[in-house]
């Protein structure tokens, strides 16, 4: 386990559920991070420990917060409430050079040619604009965009115009790189990209904290996440953490329907067809496998399942937030 | 990039305010500067210039004519003879008291010509009509005209009948370059100048910066340049490259200006009415004067421009902007008029009034570098304008993220995706 795990309660609360688990330094830590919009809570008492070198997942649907609590973290709008370290600073310009950010609202400059505007984000976090345009260069040519080095924004495609400014965000080699959903828009291949990119990055040490609220996208990349509903951070922590507060479930095929073995399984256990299916005992199955062995239940198949994300974030966040969460998806698909 | 490059930028993880401000301001100063739209910008203000020079030439020209004055004789041939030649005589000494006297013709083969019945036809185009005889003329025209000319005919008259032209004794005169009071109403005419040139400038220039920040608004770049750098460092990067951009309008503009002047000097002084060669020096003198311009101009520039910025920021559309331009333009004219009303009242509690107040004091100062000598209060109210340009950048930007820089409330449905093309200006509520 690479993340500290925590669950907070309602009133935001820390409380650890376990021990700092590696020495990594921290990136990011914030406290009770609150902010408030014309009398509406929008983050309310948000925890957050970021290693560095991690890649963080921020989840939640849309309008739980997570742009907020970014957004304060990056030092563009400032907490009402609480405190927010990045690399050990409290106030996040002054380490400006360290950190890459994509917003969610993406933007360049219609009429500024690919290769400027990759340099003039360079340029805004101290990479001179020369070695912003050689960098630039290079990266497009790594992202076979070469050609497009000097056709302005507005000429290129939608997608081409999203990897150059990810190009952008990263020219300066930021030390904390910060996306705000940055697979909201992209195709299945830019997706696919991306994620490799991604974890390029964290090769490199690079820490990247990314929201979505595309759940396998956090499952796929994430070593730690942040579950985030109503402004709320009802857990973070590990994703392995996350998925191991559900009890692998575990499915049950007998040839017999009754017998006294039945008394053997678990009260939580419910039949479906030909299925049984119950939470795993925490004695494990062998000596429930010796009773329906000695009962001549007649074993036909037995499989033990682990709860995904997925599981995790119903269980964690609620049905509510996770039927948000599956029409935000659903919106992004159409 | 070197590896002790690297580890300078590792050093110093962060841009210095300046250092940002720089950023911004190169962007914008290229942006601005290598676009079409600059061009029309540049030659604009030309435009009411070359229509304003041109309807002033036509409308001197019609003037001068509609306003020649030509009194009409209709007397016998001698005496008409007789009183032209006395006009001829004393127009040297008189000069425009004597009007221009034409014969007319309608009378001279008419022993009956009625010069009442001619002027009521409204024939001819002469502003009075002598009849009668020199020793005893008759003057016919409008009251005013005839109580004009009254006195001239007589004149006219008496020196035709004489037995011989009146002697003229030589003056002496003696002439000084200056007096007290000449000086000093000479030197309110170049501060008036000055006010006026400098108003027109920033009037003009100062409100581009109302909708500098709409681009970033509307192309979502705002968000990247808030998380990269300070907000008041995007201001003050932005109200340099406006200035800066001021400036080459100005450079051009000048240097077309002079142009002008070179080849149509006369032109310039008949339709202006003002002859700029002759413009009372300014107390400071001029360099020192047209140093002080440029610092003064920065400082309106800036200060107005800051409160622009600030105000054309909180607009959420172009609409917006547009609309705020009036009650803009018309706080530049009040700030204008006090400066202005205070030039003729140096010392006065107004005048420091004027001189305090931000946005009219460099206005205020600019006349005081035309009327007085004295240097060092011009340090004290730079240092002043500085402060509070600073001030109005601040105040602006934490304006600027308090009211703009904030998300939407939670829950809120958005639009997503990518937005080079949209004009929205208004920030997506966030989550």
């Amino acid at each position: 386990m690479q993340v500290n795990d925590h669950m907070t309660p309602d009133n935001g609360s820390l409380l650890h559920n376990s021990v700092q688990p590696d020495s990594r330094p921290l990136a990011i830590e914030a406290r009770g991070l609150v902010k408030s919009f014309d009398g509406t809570r929008a983050v309310d008492g948000v925890d957050l420990s970021v290693p560095e070198g991690a890649i963080y997942g921020v989840l939640g649907p849309n309008g739980a917060g997570k742009t907020t609590t970014l957004r304060m973290l990056l030092g563009i709008i400032d907490p009402d409430d609480g405190v927010r370290m990045i690399f050990g600073h409290d106030r996040p310009h002054d380490i400006g050079r360290l950190i890459g950010y994509l917003p969610e609202e993406r933007g360049l400059y219609p009429a500024m040619k690919s290769i400027e505007a990759i340099a003039f984000m360079g340029a805004l976090r101290g990479l001179p604009l020369a070695e912003g345009r050689k960098r630039g260069l290079e990266l497009l040519e790594r992202h076979d965009l070469a050609h497009a080095a000097n056709r302005t924004i507005r000429q290129l495609s939608k997608g081409m115009a999203q990897t150059v400014q990810l190009l952008g965000t990263l020219v300066h080699r930021p030390r904390l790189v910060v996306l705000d959903e940055p697979f909201s828009g992209l195709d299945a291949i830019n997706q696919g990209k991306l994620e490799s990119m991604i974890r390029a990055l964290a090769d490199d040490g690079v820490t990247v904290i990314f929201s979505t609220h595309v759940i396998h996208h956090a499952e796929r990349l994430c070593e730690g996440v942040a579950i985030i509903a109503g402004g709320k951070v009802p857990y973070a922590g590990s994703v392995e953490s996350a998925r191991d507060r559900i009890p692998a479930q575990v499915r049950l095929e007998t040839r017999a329907r009754e017998g006294g073995w039945t008394a053997a399984l678990p009260d939580a256990a419910r039949r479906e067809g030909d299925f049984f299916y119950f939470p795993l005992p925490e004695t494990g199955v062998e000596p429930l496998l010796k009773t329906l062995i000695e009962g001549e239940a007649g074993i036909l198949s037995l499989s033990i399942e682990r709860a995904g994300l997925h599981d995790a974030f119903v269980a964690i966040a609620g049905e509510a937030a996770a039927k948000q969460l599956e029409a935000d998806q659903q919106g992004d698909a159409k | 990039m070197s590896a002790h490059d690297q580890a300078a930028i590792d050093a110093s993880p962060r841009l210095s305010k300046l250092e940002a401000a720089w950023v911004i301001a190169r962007r914008d100063f290229v942006a601005v500067l290598f676009s079409r739209a600059f061009l029309f910008f540049l030659i604009g203000p030309l435009f009411p210039v070359l229509v304003g020079g041109l309807a002033g030439s036509i409308g001197g020209q019609v003037s001068r004519q509609a306003v020649t004055i030509e009194v009409g004789l209709a007397m016998s041939a001698e005496d008409n003879a007789a009183i032209i030649a006395a006009s001829d005589r004393l127009r040297p000494q008189l000069g425009g008291a004597i009007p221009a006297l034409r014969e007319v013709t309608e009378a001279q083969d008419d022993p009956k010509f009625d010069a009442q019945a001619f002027m009521e036809e409204r024939r001819g185009n002469y502003a009075a009509i002598v009849t009668g005889s020199l020793a005893a003329p008759e003057v016919v025209g409008t009251e005013p005209h005839v109580n004009r000319w009254k006195g001239p005919v007589e004149l006219m008259a008496a020196d035709a009948m004489a037995a011989s032209p009146l002697a003229f004794p030589s003056s002496r005169t003696t002439t000084v370059a200056s007096s007290a009071a000449s000086e000093r109403t000479n030197r309110i005419r170049t501060a008036q100048a000055a006010q006026m040139v400098m108003f027109l400038l920033t009037m003009l220039l100062a409100g581009m910066v109302l909708s500098n920040l709409a681009e970033e608004k509307g192309n979502k770049v705002i968000e990247i340049l808030a998380a990269a750098i300070p907000m008041d460092s995007v201001f003050m990067g932005k109200l340099f490259a406006m200035l800066g951009v001021s400036f080459v309008g100005i450079a051009v503009w000048g240097t077309l200006g002079w142009g002008f002047w070179a080849i149509a000097e006369d032109a310039i002084v008949t339709v202006t009415q003002t002859n700029f060669r002759e413009l009372p020096g300014p107390a400071v003198g001029w360099g020192m004067f047209l140093f002080l311009g440029v610092l003064y101009f920065s400082m309106a520039y800036l200060l107005l421009g800051a409160l622009f910025l600030t105000i054309g920021a909180m607009a959420s559309t172009v609409r917006e902007v547009q609309t705020m331009s009036m009650p803009v333009t018309m706080m530049q004219l009040m700030v204008f008029f006090l400066a202005a009303y205070t030039i003729t009242q140096p010392g006065s509690a107004l005048e420091m009034g004027a001189i305090a107040f931000p946005l009219s004091s460099p206005f205020a100062m600019l006349a005081r570098a035309a009327l007085e000598e004295t240097l060092w209060i011009h340090i004290g109210a730079l240092a002043w304008q500085v402060l509070w340009v600073g001030l109005l950048v601040k105040g602006g930007s934490l304006l600027f993220r308090k009211k703009v820089m904030k998300s939407g409330s939670a829950g809120t449905k958005k639009k997503r995706g990518w937005s080079f093309r949209r004009n929205s200006s208004e920030m997506e509520p966030a989550e």
